[in-house]
């Protein structure tokens, strides 16, 4: 069986403060997991802002180099000492999704003028016909066609046929894994699931593994079928989706999934946090030695010394 | 009923002129509402369904090309009543902060990176609180303090706080005055669940303690569910369902509210939820008829021609669809007790 993608103790560590100065913050601790080839899947990565989760996406994409450890990704590591050639072929395997869709397109550039030089780019091609159909294509696979984009500027689209762009110009050179950081946090509620279902079907019905980068726990619970947790860097729980978001054990992941606002209680104002399960949280993100410990159901949680 | 906020058939439109042709925008068209002393109203809406051009005129915070055409906003603070959309300047800085108050979405765009906390509070509340020195210095300490702010903050610069702790202290700015009305214009759409959580309940506690209303706007349904008392939907410029909350999500009288419900994914729920075809409609020329019509699942010829009224059909209860009758809540939608603590 080989590994799609390898993450192997990696660390990553950015100085603090002027050229005198020591300080560091480890933006990631020691997280490793990996993704098989053999079976697609979402793999969701959930934590706050300054948990670590776009560092290490970026790190994936090779935006980042590690300070320590190794990315692997179909057994060739992810460096920046790539060629050029080697980089556009990792590139065309693995694709980015980013957050914003009005600030990921220039507002004076034709979406078709992305796709198509995407395409350029990747298919090693000049041929205009087999452009189009290399950008149709992967348009209808996310619910739209060349028809309806040739020659719109972003801001004749709406949000979320923006983000299907996106995703479609990601899908292009056909990678086997897609990176999503957060790709609904700014999409409406009406259309965030019209995305969420297209990262569903990329995964049934295209075979394309998808990591997920959220906060939100619930749409991470409706698509995923494993993720990680992570708190100050450190990964605290990782597992099957559905297993760690039903019953989560690591303090931190509980106060999380205790503070995703429900609509079965609408209307009763139920809004106060336990503050025992904030300090508790807060507390074990300080403890400096702890290790990931295998539970029974399969799921890795964090345990702490002396805790 | 005790009414602090009266909106009668407002229409403000969007009025441009480009080389002689004349274009306009109906962001908010034909709207009606009232907002009752001591309560958490919520507008939901999506992006670019007016919701925010709606807010612009009742904080008096209209600029051109945006005008009123049409109808009537009306304030009752005190006894005393003010239209915001014609009130002088004087009139109107004598209201703002001390009656009328915003929060807003961004709070790195409210605070001034270079100065400090207190130099800001001072800006904004010293002469509408009528304060001086040690006094106004106590007052803000105390009401920070009420926020679970330390007194540190006030020595701090934007960039040494937290999101979460930001966005405090501008409800701090908006309350510290005591307001009767605060809107506030999606306050946690950039904070992460805990943080979120935290500032709602915040926001929500300082409601029930100083007894003012708030207008609450975001489109995500999960907040309005867990903060409002009523709900109002705004789709396209219209006004098309407004309702307690239980109701609103329980017994929803208008199709696209009732998508907006069962489309919230859930913890501990995986089936396949619907997306919503189609896209928001352009308002420099929306559809006919129910502007709805076009995505509706139960749109039928009268849609397509009339518009329908805003009919009430339950105690505090206004839709406006022609086959509200027909209206019943999709698979998904959150199935709790409607006798249940009403």
């Amino acid at each position: 069986m080989t590994d799609l993608l390898e993450i192997r103790n990696v660390w990553k560590r950015f100085p603090m403060g002027g050229l005198l100065s020591r300080a560091h913050i480890d933006a990631v601790q020691d997280a490793s997991f990996s993704l098989t080839a053999d079976k697609p899947e979402i793999f969701t990565i959930i934590g706050e802002s300054g948990s670590g989760k776009t560092t290490l996406a970026r790190m994936i994409l090779g935006l980042e180099q590690p300070s320590e450890g190794e990315i692997l990704f179909k057994g060739q590591s992810v460096s920046r000492n790539m060629n050029r050639e080697k980089r556009l072929e990792f590139m065309s395997q693995v694709q980015p999704v980013f957050q914003n869709p009005f600030e990921a397109f220039n507002p004076l550039k034709r979406i078709d003028r992305y796709l198509a030089s995407t395409a350029r780019q990747f298919l090693k091609t000049s041929d205009r016909a087999k452009i189009d159909a290399a950008m149709d294509d992967a348009l209808q696979k996310v619910g739209l066609s060349l028809k309806e984009i040739a020659g719109r500027y972003p801001h004749e689209l709406s949000g979320g046929q923006l983000q299907r762009c996106a995703i479609a110009r990601a899908l292009i050179p056909n990678p086997p894994l897609l990176i999503a950081d957060e790709p609904v946090s700014m999409v409406d509620a009406s259309l965030r699931m019209a995305i969420v279902n297209l990262l569903r079907s990329l995964r049934d019905d295209f075979g394309v593994s998808v990591i997920y980068i959220t906060h939100d726990l619930a749409t991470a619970y409706y698509i995923s079928d494993r993720l990680i947790i992570m708190q100050k860097g450190r990964i605290v729980e990782m597992g099957d989706a559905r297993v760690v978001l039903s019953d989560p054990e690591h303090p931190y992941s509980r106060l999380l999934k205790a503070s995703v606002l429900s609509s079965e209680d609408a209307g009763q104002g139920k809004l106060a946090t336990n503050p025992d399960m904030v300090a508790e949280a807060n507390r074990l993100a300080t403890m400096p030695s702890s290790r990931l410990q295998e539970r029974p159901d399969g799921r890795l949680v964090r345990t702490y010394e002396g805790a | 009923m005790d009414t602090v906020l009266d909106v009668k058939g407002l229409k403000a439109y969007y009025l441009m002129k480009y080389f002689g042709i004349s274009r306009e925008v109906r962001a908010v068209d034909d709207i009606t509402m009232s907002i009752r002393r001591n309560e958490i109203y919520g507008i939901a809406g999506e992006s670019s369904s007016g919701k925010t051009s709606l807010i612009k005129v009742l904080a008096a915070a209209m600029r051109p090309p945006l005008e009123v055409v049409d109808g009537s906003v009306r304030y009752h603070f005190n006894g005393e009543e003010i239209d915001p959309t014609t009130a002088s300047k004087e009139d109107l800085k004598r209201i703002r902060w001390k009656h009328l108050s915003y929060i807003m979405q961004g709070s790195m765009s409210v605070l001034n990176p270079v100065r400090r906390i207190e130099r800001t509070f001072a800006d904004f509340a010293k002469e509408p609180l009528g304060l001086s020195g040690p006094a106004f210095r106590e007052r803000v300490e105390q009401h920070l303090s009420s926020l679970k702010l330390p007194p540190s903050v006030l020595r701090s610069y934007p960039h040494e706080l937290s999101g979460g702790m930001r966005q405090r202290v501008t409800i701090g700015l908006a309350t510290v005055c005591h307001p009767e009305f605060i809107i506030a214009d999606e306050p946690t759409t950039a904070l992460d669940v805990v943080v979120q959580k935290e500032v709602l309940s915040m926001i929500r506690e300082i409601q029930q303690k100083m007894g003012s209303s708030v207008v609450f706007v975001t489109h995500d349904m999960s907040v309005h569910a867990n903060m409002a008392d009523r709900i109002g939907i705004i789709y396209a410029g219209r006004l098309v369902e407004e309702g307690p909350t239980r109701q609103m999500f329980f017994a929803p009288k208008h199709p696209y509210t009732a998508h907006l419900v069962a489309s919230l994914p859930r913890i501990g729920d995986t089936t396949q939820r619907p997306a919503l075809e189609g896209k928001p409609p352009n308002l420099a020329d929306p559809p006919p008829g129910c502007r709805f019509h076009p995505r509706c699942p139960l749109a039928i010829d009268k849609c397509r021609t009339d518009v329908p009224p805003l009919e009430t059909v339950d105690t505090d209860h206004r839709t406006a669809c022609w086959r509200w009758q027909d209206v019943r809540p999709l698979d998904g939608a959150p199935t709790g007790k409607m006798e249940a603590q009403l």
